[in-house]
């Protein structure tokens, strides 16, 4: 996986400063900006998929049964989710620490 | 025109990554992952200084799986029309070329480029997400920022000039393919890029994109937000197609329909506190009379 900047001596750059690893950011944690946390209620879910066209961090992940799954790995707490989501089955919940 | 993608013909591949720097609730990611599920992998994009830059992530980050040159300003499409010259001359002309740039990168700094571009024929996509200021560095007014709107640099009346019509200025240029699309539509979106990789010459894609920090609404009302603008007739989606102008999608349903007030629209957003009652309704006569003219 990438080093995060801090971590990168300028010997270690590329010529021309070109990343050479395409799609590295999937080791970047964005979930520790989340202020809300999402929460599932599969019972409500109509399976429609609104959410998972809608989320902003792919942090959707459709299943194979056409339910979903959230990944908090990523899920930076819009709640875009849960906004448009026609049957309510999504909710955002505070952080805690 | 081949059927309307839906959720069970898109494509899954994923060509954009999560772990990209976006704020939350960004509508510039929706595009971004849409617009390049329906470029594909054989694509080469140029993408000048904006939020896409920040998106894509902060070196030695890289959001995108596709090969990705970021440029000056005022190059994007000077850029791209070099790309597509070093392509013919290695053989390779089945590869797409795309820029995607920011209302500043497009309208102001990167205008004269792409109506060099534009006038030369170049075979490329033109894409501008339109977050309407410029939003990256902190919400300093733009060519397309509408008039009336708080920003940073406008920060008491609001912006007193109006809004650039980029996609009408596109239109001008006589080119085969004009589009505009919407982040709380990115089907549309998907549908509009897909058809216009089909057509020979430049093409010139307009999305408008909710931004929440900057337009000054609750992160979770992004596509509520870009909604209403198509709702309330403020942008339209269409395409003009060798010079054939349509309304598409959402925007065609509203034809003879009664149509939300713009009101209900500018309530959502902070960047609309200065505009008074009078302005507001100059506003609705306006929409009104563009609306008239499609339905006439």
């Amino acid at each position: 996986m990438a080093k995060q900047e801090h971590e990168i001596g300028w010997k270690e750059l590329n010529v021309g400063c070109v990343i050479d690893e395409p799609g590295n950011a999937a080791c970047y944690r964005t979930g520790d900006w989340r202020s809300q946390r999402p929460v599932y209620n599969k019972d409500r879910c109509i399976r429609c998929g609104t959410c998972y066209i809608f989320c902003p961090d792919m942090a959707i992940k459709a299943l194979e049964d056409g339910y979903i799954e959230h990944d908090l790995y990523y899920c930076k707490g819009c709640g875009i989710c849960a906004q448009e989501c026609p049957a309510d089955a999504i909710a955002m919940v505070d952080e805690e620490e | 025109m081949s059927a309307k993608t839906t959720i069970l013909t898109l494509p899954e591949e994923e060509l954009v990554h999560p772990g990209h720097r976006a704020c939350a609730g960004c509508g510039l990611s929706i595009l971004y992952r849409f617009g390049l599920k329906a470029l594909g992998r054989d694509t080469i994009l140029v993408v000048p200084p904006s939020c896409l830059t920040v998106l894509q992530g902060l070196y030695p980050i890289a959001a995108t799986q596709l090969p990705c040159l970021n440029v000056t300003f005022a190059s994007t499409a000077a850029a791209a029309t070099g790309i597509i010259a070093a392509l013919k001359v290695r053989g390779k002309e089945d590869i797409t070329v795309a820029a995607w740039a920011g209302d500043g990168g497009t309208s102001d700094i990167g205008i004269q480029a792409l109506s060099g571009a534009c006038e030369r024929g170049d075979n490329f996509i033109f894409i501008c997400y339109d977050n309407e200021a410029y939003m990256n560095t902190g919400v300093q007014r733009s060519g397309t920022t509408p008039q009336g709107v708080i920003t940073t640099t406008t920060p008491i009346h609001g912006k007193p000039q109006q809004k650039k019509d980029m996609p009408a200025i596109m239109a001008a240029h006589t080119i085969s393919y004009v589009a505009t699309g919407s982040a709380a539509y990115p089907l549309d979106v998907y549908d509009k890029i897909k058809k216009a990789k089909t057509i020979e010459g430049p093409k010139y894609i307009h999305l408008h994109t909710p931004c929440p920090p900057g337009w000054g609404f609750d992160t979770r009302y992004t596509v509520k937000v870009g909604r209403l603008a198509v709702e309330t007739g403020l942008f339209d989606l269409y395409e003009i197609e060798h010079g054939v102008f349509r309304l598409t999608g959402a925007s065609k349903k509203l034809l003879g329909k009664e149509r939300k007030p713009v009101a209900a629209y500018f309530e959502t957003q902070t960047r609309f506190r200065a505009l008074t009652r009078a302005r507001i309704s100059a506003i609705q006569r306006q929409v009104d009379e563009k609306w008239a003219g499609y339905e006439a």
